[in-house]
């Protein structure tokens, strides 16, 4: 069985606000120097995932768990991360630096990539990637391949076929399934991801990365970078919102308690 | 007068029969954008014993309701709802298509999209109509930054966070049509198949309708962090909320979550106990009329956004404001 999952590489989503800045000219994120790309948090889960379903087939069962990306050339960081976790091979379509928030070329893209892979079985995908948190890729690859969809994954199962998915809701779990071929959008509360052993991170050095151009999958030129963007980013900025701050004193908690709750009496908010 | 759009059309979820605050929220944009920029609004719902509904939703906004009343739509679906909201959004054609961001809109814009070969923005904020084009402003980066977007193709999609825009006064006599459209959906056609649905039971207020949101992070040392916690709300009519981490914890449900990805309030009061004040989580409660937070770090970044804050160990200051609040409502 093959699974492809498909990750991106991001600035390290959890740095404090303060390093956080956008030219508003070029409307593009300022990257911070010397920060290393992180997979993005869902993507990671994502191999997750996949690496449960190899775990439970247990030894010897025949899953390849393909990698893929698009990426500039030579941007390798999301790709080893993920080989260092446990998938088998990547593949790297390097793309004229694409990233927008529109999804719609990079789903296209992926679709084809996954196309010419072949006889792909399970699709998984983040349910959004964690810069611009869009969440509409994964879901466009499923619709351009005319394949099920199920999102918001906290468990994925596969046996005989058939996909197994604990999907979550606001108020609870849905247990859906689907025929493969399927895909599945990981959410947050999968879980933990297991750590990149030694071992791993040393065979990762040595998996097969396939490197290809967008002709390679038989894209042409309108199909790919901005040419084939159909949205446009109108501006990017940080929104500022600070507000003015009043401290509650009082020597003991009960004081602060207190005095605390006096103010909000005041406010009539109790 | 500014160009005019061809309408909208929103896309109200129903809930128990009734529609969710979000839709009637929707309403409210897409009449404000419809009295600036022409064009009618188109009220879509999904759902089985749907009298009333179309009365309701002319109050709140819309000048033409369409009904799919049909069992099959009794509970979310997103592969069995799509044939049939492609087939009204293709047939009403219209500027923007309003979908809210809940755990079913943000499953569903994105198939719509790609179905009908149009684009989608998600977690929109706010929509402005500029030289006939609308400008859809959403959240990114976790909440760090807000982009502005506008698509090349009609219909735009775009799927509206709770609580951002402001729904209208119903007034009953407000003029308006339903009808009841029939479902073109082949059930042979699906491929996935709902298996089983658990829902938690709310018990006490709902986060998203409580005037006081109380929540809790890691600060608060443990699953018992919650006690107070719970304790507060109920004596003010209010209800809990959390952070991830907390959730990711098991100290609390899942469905506390507040963030980015989890719950949107905009209470009157929310209080935040032991919570950093992480963009994705300030993603959730940015829109609350105040917050009040209590943190031993006088850093956190939760005091950026707080009208009144403690420096302190909660686990020491909240058992006080229990019986603080226990006075005040004696
Ligand atoms: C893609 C992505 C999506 C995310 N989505 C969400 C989301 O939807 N919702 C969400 O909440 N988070 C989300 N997060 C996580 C978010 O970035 C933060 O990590 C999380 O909100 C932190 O939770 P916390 O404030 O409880 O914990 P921490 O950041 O660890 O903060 C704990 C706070 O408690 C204070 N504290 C410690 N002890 C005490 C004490 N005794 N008394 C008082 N204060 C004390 C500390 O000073 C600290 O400020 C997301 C992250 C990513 C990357």
């Amino acid at each position: 069985m093959k699974i492809v999952v498909c990750v991106k590489q991001i600035q390290n989503p959890e740095i404090p606000p303060v390093q956080f800045r956008v030219d508003e000219e070029k409307k593009a994120v300022i990257p911070v120097s010397g920060l290393s790309p992180v997979l993005s948090p869902y993507d990671e889960q994502a191999v997750e995932a996949a690496l449960r379903i190899r775990d439970a087939a247990g030894e010897g069962s025949d899953i390849e768990i393909t990698v893929v990306t698009i990426a500039p050339a030579g941007a390798r960081a999301g790709i080893k991360a993920a080989l260092a976790l446990g998938a088998d091979n990547a593949v790297l379509l390097s793309e004229p630096t694409f990233d927008g928030s529109g999804g719609y070329v990079t789903a296209r893209n992926l679709a084809e990539t996954i196309r010419a892979i072949g006889d792909v079985d399970l699709i998984l995908t983040g349910r959004q990637a964690a810069d611009w948190d869009a969440g509409v890729v994964g879901l466009g690859i499923a619709e351009i391949l005319d394949i099920p969809a199920i999102t918001f994954a906290c468990d994925v199962q596969v046996t005989d076929g058939v996909v197994t998915v604990q999907r979550v809701l606001e108020d609870g779990i849905e247990t859906v399934e689907a025929d493969l071929p399927a895909l599945v959008t990981i959410s947050n509360e999968l879980g933990k991801v297991r750590y990149a052993s030694m071992r791993e991170t040393m065979r990762a050095a040595k998996k097969p990365i396939r490197d290809w151009s967008p002709e390679d999958i038989g894209l042409d030129e309108a199909q790919v970078g901005f040419k084939a963007v159909r949205h446009v980013l109108e501006r990017l900025y940080i929104p500022i919102n600070d507000i003015e701050c009043e401290y509650i004193e009082g020597d003991t908690a009960a004081e602060m308690a207190a005095s605390l709750a006096r103010r909000l009496r005041e406010a009539e908010l109790v | 007068m500014t160009e005019n759009i061809n309408g909208v059309l929103v896309f109200v979820e129903m809930v128990d029969n009734q529609p969710v605050e979000l839709g009637l929220e929707m309403l409210g944009l897409a009449r404000r954008i419809s009295d600036s920029h022409g064009g009618t609004v188109t009220a879509v719902v999904f759902g089985t014993n749907l009298e009333g509904v179309g009365d309701n939703l002319i109050a709140y906004g819309a000048d033409q309701v369409l009904i799919n009343d049909n069992v099959i739509f009794d509970n979310f679906h997103a592969e069995a709802w799509l044939p049939d909201l492609s087939k009204i959004v293709a047939e009403v054609a219209p500027a923007i298509v309003l979908i809210g961001h809940s755990l079913s809109g943000t499953d569903l814009a994105p198939r719509l999209a790609f179905r009908l070969d149009i684009d989608v923005a998600t977690g929109c904020e706010s929509i402005e109509i500029v030289n006939g084009r609308p400008h859809m402003t959403r959240s990114c980066f976790g909440g760090l930054a807000r982009e502005v977007v506008t698509f090349n193709k009609t219909p735009a999609v775009a799927t509206i966070r709770s609580k951002t825009q402001q729904a209208l006064t119903p007034m009953m006599e407000r003029a308006g049509e339903f009808k009841f459209v029939s479902s073109i959906l082949d059930l042979n056609s699906l491929r996935s198949r709902v298996i089983k649905r658990e829902r938690e039971k709310t018990v006490g207020v709902k986060l998203e309708s409580a005037k006081i949101v109380i929540s809790g992070g890691l600060g608060l040392g443990g699953p018992e962090g919650f006690n107070t916690l719970n304790e507060i709300a109920e004596l003010v009519d209010g209800a809990v909320g959390a952070s991830r981490a907390a959730c990711d914890l098991d100290w609390c449900p899942r469905s506390y979550q507040v963030g980015l990805t989890g719950r949107t309030v905009a209470p009157e009061l929310y209080l935040a106990v032991g919570i950093s004040g992480a963009s994705h989580h300030m993603a959730g409660c940015g829109n609350a009329k105040t917050i009040v937070s209590i943190n031993s770090d006088p850093a956190a970044a939760i005091f950026k956004s707080s009208r009144f804050g403690i420096v302190g160990n909660c686990q020491e200051v909240m058992p006080a404001l229990v019986e603080e609040i226990k006075k005040l409502k004696a």
